[in-house]
């Protein structure tokens, strides 16, 4: 065995032809390629184990409400997806109060997709006297507080009522309009609902295009 | 005995390395009290490793039982109520020390040539435990845990595109929840901790490469063969760092020295600490804020949202800015420019000792402004403060931007060859 290696030894030093790498450095990059391929398979799982479970996906999943109990002014509260979703029975001041204070609005007409193209509206709603929203502050996640009866005159002149964002202070008026000048760059998200018949809205899914 | 350690070394080099980077390290002789923060750091590392272990012997990272179970080890626990509170306390006290040995490094120059990397290491450790603290703080689970969770996570919606389902991902849900607290868990006692451990020991490396700065910016290597015998420090150094250059007489053993300098420093420290641990663990809502002590609840907003103490100057800039995306940013810029330090700096001249007194101002006023900037943002909003903020982030970018311009030609005093006796 030892001669026979001494004797390629010397047959590769006496043998001045320039080595042929072409095998070598194919089998370089296939394996490295076939070993890159393996490491991104591999790090799916990891990836993917970050995403909802099949259980937080199930809790996403419709919200039934009964509304025939709200009062005429009154927000109540559901939970879809974990989060607050408002809907307020609107009364007809209200509407009404919602065309007089548009020059002080960021988005008046509602033109970035914060809602469905059903709710493109100047209600920002399926139905006028009912806002649906996402309770939730479009800056940073807080939930902001309903005022009412005109203690949202104090956050806004001439404005009775509202919504005001404790954390940074962004306020949205009863469509869920974000007002100027407020660290919120949007105005409040309207989810996808519909009505199942006048007393009761399901969150979540809208009613197909007829 | 010799005879059992000469059997030792020859396997695994323990009394080389410990000479090379303890016995025989040579450290600057006129390193000041300034110089005692980067050991209090390595010393709160080890608190918080090992009150961290034990407070995960009792906590149980669950959306339905975390609150509880933190209440469990402040009440039944014997001692939690202790390890706990060395544990909370040790996490502000870290950034303490942290804010004051970053400053160090800005006033004496120590990111300067050849200590870039260092610093940049430093930055990474500085990140690396904003994560951890913050992931921490989310653990118990409480109103604060919660919507301070809210607000940090959802900063990564603001990323055109990809935002929004970047931050379902991180969450796990659609909402932070027992999911998110989970994985922060798991970050916060395992991938994290190892990440910093590593990093300080690569930021120990490399400040053992390139040796200590100290208070006149002047280096203690010298060229190989260009200091005369009598002029070379007569303590034994280790050959790694005399082979390569001649150390100046300006230099004493970092042990016991250095070691015992310190060692004053963390009596005064723990004492300080320990004051804080028994007679105020909450730091009047600073250190553990009130609405933590009500369970996290995703339905009620708490009436003012601030991160702890820490985070507050990069909240006020972050709240400074009308637009989402541009506020997000400027707040990681912020961060951002810190890294860039050593390049924004062209000066030559370390210590602000014999630099211009323009730069003793600036230096000044960037730490003012640091400071105001966190009472902006840990106090409740009000209209001045927005302006307020306003100012103060032009201010803390103004810092580098004037840096930069006059670094370059900069009026400095002279620099001694030698440390002065």
């Amino acid at each position: 065995m030892s001669n026979v290696s001494v004797d390629a030894k010397e047959s590769a030093q006496t043998d001045k032809q320039p080595q042929d790498n072409t095998r070598r450095r194919f089998l370089t990059v296939a394996t490295s390629v076939v070993g890159g391929v393996g490491v991104v398979g591999a790090a799916v799982p990891f990836v993917a184990s970050w995403n909802p479970s099949a259980k937080a996906k199930a809790a996403g999943a419709d919200v039934e409400v009964d509304i025939s109990a709200i009062e005429p002014g009154q927000l109540i509260r559901v939970m879809w997806r974990s989060k607050p979703v408002w809907i307020v029975r609107r009364t007809p001041e209200t509407l009404e109060a919602l065309s007089k204070h548009e020059d002080k609005l960021k988005d008046p007409n509602s033109e970035a997709e914060q809602q469905p193209a059903f709710a493109q509206n100047k209600y920002r709603s399926l139905k006028e006297e009912y806002l649906v929203l996402v309770g939730i502050c479009t800056h940073l996640g807080c939930s902001p507080q309903f005022l009412k009866n005109g203690a949202f005159e104090e956050i806004v002149e001439g404005v009775p009522e509202g919504f005001f964002c404790p954390c940074h202070g962004s306020k949205f008026d009863m469509a869920g309009r974000v007002f100027q000048n407020v660290p919120a760059p949007l105005n409040l998200v309207v989810p996808p609902y519909q009505f199942v018949d006048d007393n009761t809205i399901i969150i979540g899914s809208e009613a197909e295009v007829a | 005995m010799s005879g059992f350690l000469a059997w030792i070394e020859e396997r695994i080099p323990m009394m080389r390395v410990a000479n090379m980077h303890a016995i025989q390290y040579p450290a600057p002789r006129n390193m000041n009290f300034w110089y005692v923060f980067g050991f209090l750091a390595t010393i709160v590392l080890v608190n918080q490793i090992v009150t961290g272990i034990w407070l995960t012997m009792s906590f149980e990272p669950s959306a339905e039982r975390a609150f509880a179970s933190v209440e469990y080890i402040m009440r039944e626990v014997d001692y939690g109520w202790i390890i706990r509170y060395m544990h909370s306390t040790g996490a502000s006290a870290f950034f303490i020390v942290v804010y004051m040995h970053m400053f160090r490094g800005m006033i004496y120059g120590s990111y300067q040539k050849p200590r870039e990397l260092l610093w940049v290491f430093g930055m990474f450790i500085y990140l690396a435990l904003m994560a951890e603290a913050f992931m921490g703080y989310v653990l118990p689970w409480g109103q604060m845990s919660y919507w301070g969770a809210q607000v940090i996570v959802s900063l990564f919606g603001a990323i055109p595109v990809i935002g929004p389902d970047l931050v379902i991902w991180i969450q796990g849900d659609y909402v932070i929840s027992g999911a998110t607290l989970n994985r922060f868990f798991a970050l916060h006692v395992i991938a994290l901790p190892l990440v910093i451990v590593i990093l300080v020991f690569l930021h120990i490396i490399a400040l053992h490469e390139v040796g200590s700065n100290n208070p006149d910016g002047v280096a203690i290597k010298h060229k190989k063969g260009s200091l005369p015998e009598s002029e070379k420090t007569p303590y034994k150094i280790h050959e790694y760092y005399t082979d390569k250059y001649d150390i100046a007489d300006d230099v004493v053993p970092f042990f016991p020295h250095i070691v015992l300098k310190d060692l004053v420093a963390f009596c005064i420290f723990l004492a300080g600490f320990t004051y804080v641990l028994f007679f105020a663990p909450e730091m009047g809502g600073k250190f553990l804020e009130h609405p933590n002590f009500e369970i996290a609840n995703p339905l009620k907003t708490p009436e003012h949202i601030f991160p702890v103490w820490y985070f507050t100057p990069f909240y006020a800039i972050l709240k400074a800015v009308p637009d989402k995306l541009l506020g997000v940013l400027t707040m990681f810029g912020a961060i951002a420019a810190l890294f860039a330090l050593p390049w924004l700096d062209r000066g030559r001249v370390r210590s602000w000792r014999y630099r211009s007194g323009l730069h003793k101002v600036n230096l000044i006023l960037f730490a003012i402004v640091f400071v105001f900037l966190g009472y902006l943002g840990g106090t409740p909003q009000e209209n001045w403060k927005i302006i307020a903020s306003q100012v103060a982030t032009v201010l803390y970018f103004g810092f580098f931007v004037a840096l930069f311009l006059y670094s370059k030609n900069e009026n400095t005093k002279p620099v001694p060859e030698r440390i002065p006796k």
